[in-house]
């Protein structure tokens, strides 16, 4: 019988090593893998490299994870917010790589390593500081630039409810990256707050088939959703 | 004649009142995010944001956020009956893939060739980028919202930007506190001078050759 439903945070995230590339769900506050964040800065990788579409906020998550000096480099779209200071410092200190990407082009590196694609082409950041050194190419008259696929080691992601077959729905925005980076990474560990019975999420539903899925599990919700936006 | 500058919120009412009905619409975050308070309640428009909505509503009413659902800017927003939740792939397909009708983006510097820089303003601050190089090549219609003059009293409009660029020749329109500019392969024309501002007064402010439109109807 498959169960990718694993007992606790520890026993998910063994396929992290000093130097993985993990590939971390959420934009902004909307789905952090915050207790997966928590259990990988216990767990003690170091050296790593984190995609995320941000670079921390506050002082938990990914902000964290960069203060416990874990982070040797940060693949995101947009790192500069009012409360990203624990990147900045370290940026600024020369102890944090930053790789600016556009955020469209972030995802789609992803979905490009997830989908087997070598590479691709895109008009988004020709001419710019983002595409310097990278080659180009008129297509169809557009001026492109060429982008590679990012692949994971882990991918941290967060969704609502998951099966023992690694089939994954999620919540309104908190959605975002999750899917697209379950399918880039050698090993994904998705957090549900609820597991389910095969057969209970509806097929034709089902956002993440279980086929990009490794592991699964459980989580408590930290903030009770009022009555209102549930 | 004296003449006075438009309000953020005159300005986003300008723009508001030139998106049609059926239009599938991208604010970028800062000012623009202030039109979606002026769309005319007669007209169905379609609010997309890039972190996998479309028929994005209005602010919550307070003690009805929900984590799970804000706007690019981060702030909590609502979905409006009929909208749908996708994920960030699909999203960015839609702005990189020609489907987003008109995004609304604030700037630094809009160049006479329709180049637009809105995203860094260089030097050692941290640059960050997320989705304004999507959207400036990948959208219909890229309108800039912005005041015409900086701070120091310089045009915002310029031959050629100084600052680091999002795109080249992306921006078709440009709506300031002083007039609506249109980027047009004969050159700009200005349109919609708030009353009492004249066209020769403009061109003084800004800082490349202008052409008069016929339209001068007040904003």
């Amino acid at each position: 019988m498959i169960d990718k439903i694993v007992p606790s945070l520890e026993a998910a995230l063994t396929d992290v090593r000093d130097g993985s590339i993990v590939l971390v769900g959420g934009f902004g506050g909307a789905g952090v893998p915050e207790e997966l964040i928590d259990a990988l800065i216990a767990q003690g990788a170091r050296n790593l490299t984190i995609v995320n579409n941000n670079a921390g906020n506050g002082e938990v998550g990914i902000a964290a994870l960069l203060k416990a000096g874990r982070v040797r480099k940060i693949v995101c779209s947009y790192p500069r917010q009012a409360d990203s200071h624990h990147f900045q410092s370290l940026y600024r200190a020369g102890k944090v790589e930053l790789e600016l990407v556009p955020q469209g082009t972030l995802s789609e590196r992803m979905r490009a390593a997830g989908a087997g694609i070598g590479a691709f082409y895109t008009p988004t950041g020709y001419g710019t500081d983002l595409a310097k050194g990278k080659e180009t190419r008129v297509i169809d008259g557009k001026h492109c630039v060429l982008e590679h696929p990012i692949h994971g080691d882990v991918a941290l992601v967060k969704a609502e409810k998951g099966d023992r077959w690694g089939n994954l729905v999620y919540r309104k925005s908190a959605r975002n990256f999750g899917p697209t980076m379950a399918s880039a990474a050698k090993c994904t560990i998705a957090q549900v707050y609820e597991i389910v019975e095969l057969g209970a999420l509806d097929p034709e539903c089902i956002v993440t088939p279980g086929i990009f899925v490794t592991r699964v599990v459980k989580v408590a919700r930290r903030r009770q959703l009022s009555e209102q936006a549930a | 004649m004296s003449y006075t500058k438009l309000t953020r919120e005159q300005i986003a009412r300008g723009i508001a009142q030139d998106i049609p009905e059926g239009a599938y619409v991208n604010l970028g975050i800062g000012m623009p995010t202030l039109v979606a308070n002026h769309l005319p309640k007669d007209r169905e428009i379609f609010l997309h944001s890039e972190n996998g909505i479309l028929g994005m509503g209005p602010a919550p009413a307070p003690g009805r956020e929900d984590p799970d659902l804000i706007n690019a800017g981060k702030e909590p927003v609502t979905l409006l009956t009929g909208g749908a939740y996708f994920h960030h792939t699909d999203s960015f397909a839609m702005m990189r893939g020609g489907h987003i009708d008109i995004c609304v983006l604030g700037a630094f510097q809009v160049s006479a060739g329709g180049d637009l820089a809105n995203w860094h303003t260089g030097g050692d601050a941290i640059p960050a980028v997320g989705g304004a190089m999507d959207l400036a090549v990948g959208a219909k219609n890229v309108w800039v919202m912005m005041e015409h003059l900086t701070k120091s009293g310089e045009s915002k409009i310029v031959e050629c930007c100084t600052y680091p660029l999002t795109g080249i020749g992306v921006v078709k329109r440009i709506y300031t506190d002083l007039a609506v500019i249109e980027v047009t392969p004969r050159g700009l024309v200005a349109s919609r001078l708030v009353p009492g501002l004249t066209f020769d007064e403009l061109q003084r402010l800004t800082g490349v050759p202008l052409l008069p439109s016929g339209a001068r109807a007040a904003a």
